[in-house]
């Protein structure tokens, strides 16, 4: 095992950190950065839960090692609000009702994010397509599908 | 996890160097199954070598002769790039099937084949469109059809301290087409219980088929060309009759087992559908 001094921009935020070979992504972002809205689901790139953009492309970060991250641009479902005021994309989910019990929620918000900047209108079957990679034990996905429409039309009125 | 050292060279030759090293060493592209197999005991190292900094494994370009993909370069660049260059669609489809968006970001092409499964959904639209795989070691490199790359389930002919460095595709005449098919029980994110891609040549003033590649996945212990169901369309003038004993054909390429995702009986049957499907997609496309 050894240690590996990376230097990473989180959220806009540059850090220096002394990660070991052995650690994910995940694990840097929620034990070593205390940035726990990332969620660890099923560790093996199935469920969504961990979700994150590296340099802007959504990742799944249980799969992605630490010192991977060196020189990267990371985001985080806490980088999406600034200074607390909601994204588009998260107003969306919330009048939406596009979640119960939240737990896939960051996930979600971070592959739309990507999604809806990819493609800015994407059909009912794309996005269903798309957001395959995250699993909702919840919703039974039609609320999660209305808040991406809903989003997708808020954002091409902004 | 093992407990592994990390190295990310910036050269090809740095690369050569970690890999010829002694101990169990891991090449890694996007990690997508290299991680999950360190996690969960299936795979053991002392190193993991990144080899997404190194430009040479990277390279993504159409030219006189064909297709350069790097080992590195991810399903979603592949996926792009042949949904705009070429006539490469069974590939431009199978790079879009390979688990979710977020590992196709990630995934690299050369890692689907290098992991050698054989339900890996890029490798039939790969042999269909007769591939090249190109390796590098320390000791040279060497160029290998990608027909003859599998060993079995997971394994490939690259030996210790040899990576594949990129795929060469040849260029396709304007004249022909291919597709990709896999059956899953739901829409999206699975493994295929079977898989066929297709490629044809069609010449346009007699419309006999100058060319015919058809390639099965999850069938066999390693993907496999049905060359029975290729001679026997090359020639012909395709109608239904033509096809239906094409996929007839197809199928005794097949050694499938029964396992959970279906039994062998059924995976032969997908087979046959699926290479009909695959057919009639190819001539919608050439129409």
């Amino acid at each position: 095992m050894s240690k590996k001094q990376i230097k990473t921009t989180v959220n806009g935020v540059e850090h220096e950190i002394l990660v070991d070979s052995t650690w994910t992504l995940l694990e840097t972002l929620r034990v070593h950065l205390n940035l726990t809205g990332t969620k660890e689901g099923c560790s093996n790139g199935n469920c969504g839960a961990c979700t994150v953009m590296v340099d802007g492309k959504s990742s799944c970060s249980c799969l992605v090692l630490a010192p991977e991250a060196d020189g990267r641009e990371i985001t985080t479902v806490e980088g999406l609000a600034d200074h607390g005021h909601l994204t588009p994309v998260q107003d969306a989910f919330v009048d939406n009702s596009g979640l119960q019990c939240g737990f896939c929620t960051p996930g979600f918000m971070i592959a739309t994010t990507a999604l809806l900047d990819q493609n800015p209108h994407p059909t009912e079957n794309e996005i269903r397509l798309k957001l395959a990679g995250n699993l909702c034990r919840c919703t039974g996905y039609d609320k999660i599908v209305r808040s991406v429409q809903d989003a997708a039309d808020r954002l091409s009125k902004a | 996890m093992p407990n592994f050292d990390y190295e990310a060279p910036t050269s090809l030759a740095s690369a050569l160097e970690l890999l010829a090293r002694p101990g169990e060493i891991s090449p890694m592209a996007g990690g997508t199954d290299v991680i999950d197999q360190l996690k969960n005991n299936r795979r053991n190292a002392d190193l993991v070598v990144d080899l997404k900094r190194i430009p040479d494994l990277l390279v993504l370009e159409s030219n006189g002769s064909g297709l350069r993909i790097g080992s590195a370069v991810s399903c979603t660049e592949v996926h792009n790039f042949t949904a705009e260059n070429g006539n490469y669609s069974a590939l431009a489809e199978s790079s879009e099937l390979v688990g979710s968006v977020h590992i196709q970001n990630r995934a690299s092409i050369g890692g689907n084949v290098c992991n050698a499964a054989p339900s890996a959904d890029t490798i039939p639209s790969l042999l269909i469109h007769e591939a090249v795989a190109h390796t590098a070691s320390a000791s040279g490199e060497r160029e290998i059809p990608l027909i003859d790359f599998f060993a079995g389930p997971g394994q490939t002919v690259l030996q210790k301290g040899e990576i594949l460095k990129e795929l060469g595709v040849p260029t396709p005449s304007a004249n022909t087409t291919s597709a990709y098919l896999r059956f899953i029980p739901r829409n999206e994110m699975d493994i295929a219980v079977a898989g066929v891609g297709s490629l044809i040549e069609v010449d346009p003033s007699s419309d006999v088929v100058t060319k015919a590649r058809i390639a099965l996945a999850s069938v066999a212990p390693t993907p496999v060309r049905a060359y029975a169901a290729e001679e026997f369309l090359e020639g012909k003038n395709i109608d239904v009759e033509v096809i239906a004993k094409t996929a007839d054909l197809a199928v005794e390429a097949t050694v499938p087992i029964t396992d959970v995702r279906g039994s062998a009986e059924y995976r032969k049957e997908l087979i046959k559908v699926l290479t009909k499907r695959t057919l009639n997609i190819c001539l919608e496309r050439l129409a």
